[in-house]
């Protein structure tokens, strides 16, 4: 990478009330220029009202490998869901 | 086989995706880094002969249509170069084995644009043969390269569009403008068609490409369903296919035509074409014309951005 470039991960939210999406990334040196480079690539149509760019170098990853024994503990609780509970027929609105 | 290798080719036959950090052959790899290279870097060569007529556009309404479009090949490139990085390889390589002449890019942008009506072609045709493709990839089997192309088809059919609507004006027009039309037609209609690459028996890289899911579609099929919606919209402008043999087959369902000068298409890939050695040198010369701008922007980002950690 050339000296001082750096990758911004992107996210936008295209309209208030949505969830922040990830969009691709950009690089840039600086803030500024990572969210000026980010308006340009990923909103030429209007799809943004807020940008929000991270150092891609900033971002935690949960492992892949042993991504198994990683979410293990939310495999075997069924009680978490609503269908797991028994309601009468007759009861309405539950 | 070990275990990383039953997982990838699980995936791959349940038509799943393959993301960075999944285990991947390293030949599926360095394919992946070759297609996308070359794809990203035809986005952003593709730029110049659109540039040439960028001060030349014959209204206002052209010019910002002109210039909308090549700001999007940019975008393209650079959506394309981070599906690369994903792969391990930097954006400076990438660039750097581009001015070596190691990373190619697609012959048709080695042809020169001459009149008003090549910027017709090139939308039409150009743009339009790599929609064909495009639409195909948006099912590839690398997850960042699938989206990626989602989001260029979603911004592409604009091209295609503006292209084919310079195309009605010129070949609507008087019949100077009609003879520009079909003069553009007949030196862009058989490089376009070569775009697709060679034919399937004789592609490198299609079989393995096939069984990884990384080309979904041959380059013979694309290529027909590209010349089988085409002929007819020539046909609506009045103008005529430069190929006397491209006729509708009742029995194939598919127009036929004549076979192609591969001996050209091939001379171009080996950077003989009429503008190959000028789109490098551009290339070039813009990176070093623009390095004083990146040592300013590396000083500014040092001395006032906290989040610039010298590296």
């Amino acid at each position: 990478m050339e000296k001082g470039d750096k990758v911004w991960e992107v996210f936008i939210q295209k309209k208030a009330g949505l969830a922040f999406k990830h969009v691709g990334n950009v690089h840039g040196y600086d803030k500024k220029m990572a969210i000026q480079n980010a308006r340009d690539l990923y909103t030429r149509r209007g799809e943004g009202r807020e940008i929000w760019v991270v150092p891609a170098e900033a971002i935690v990853s949960s492992p892949l490998e042993q991504a198994d024994a990683f979410f293990d503990p939310s495999e075997d609780k069924v009680y978490r869901h609503p269908t797991f509970y028994e309601i009468p027929d007759e009861v309405k609105f539950i | 086989m070990d275990k990383h290798e039953v997982a990838f080719n699980d995936l791959i036959a349940q038509d799943l995706k393959i993301e960075p950090r999944d285990w991947m052959p390293e030949k599926y790899r360095k394919n992946l880094i070759r297609q996308v290279s070359q794809h990203a870097h035809s986005e952003i060569i593709g730029m110049q002969p659109e540039g040439n007529w960028l001060l030349r556009a014959p209204s206002l309404r052209a010019k910002q249509v002109l210039l909308a479009k090549i700001q999007d090949e940019a975008g393209h490139g650079l959506y394309l170069y981070s599906v690369a990085e994903t792969l391990g390889i930097s954006r400076q390589e990438l660039v750097q084995q581009l001015h070596e002449g190691k990373a190619k890019y697609s012959s048709i942008f080695n042809y020169p644009t001459l009149t008003w009506a090549d910027m017709g072609a090139v939308g039409w045709l150009v743009d339009g043969a790599a929609i064909v493709n495009q639409v195909s990839l948006q099912r590839t089997s690398y997850g960042p390269y699938a989206r990626s192309m989602v989001r260029i088809c979603k911004e592409e059919s604009f091209h295609q569009r503006q292209g084919f609507e310079i195309m009605v004006q010129m070949a609507k027009g008087t019949p100077e403008q009609k003879e520009m039309a079909q003069d553009a037609l007949n030196r862009f209609w058989e490089p376009s068609l070569m775009m697709f690459g060679p034919h399937d028996a004789d592609s490198a890289h299609s079989s393995q490409s096939m069984k990884w899911k990384i080309k979904r579609e041959s380059n013979d099929y694309l290529r027909q369903k590209f010349i089988d919606r085409t002929v007819p919209q020539i046909e609506f402008l009045g103008l005529t296919v430069p190929d006397a043999n491209c006729k509708w087959n009742e029995e194939t369902g598919h127009y036929d035509h004549s076979p192609f000068n591969w001996d050209e298409f091939w001379n171009v890939v080996e950077g003989n074409g009429p503008c190959n050695a000028e789109r490098l040198e551009h290339h070039k010369k813009a990176q070093s014309d623009n390095a004083w701008v990146r040592e300013a922007a590396y000083a500014y980002a040092q001395k006032t951005d906290i989040s610039a950690v010298a590296q």
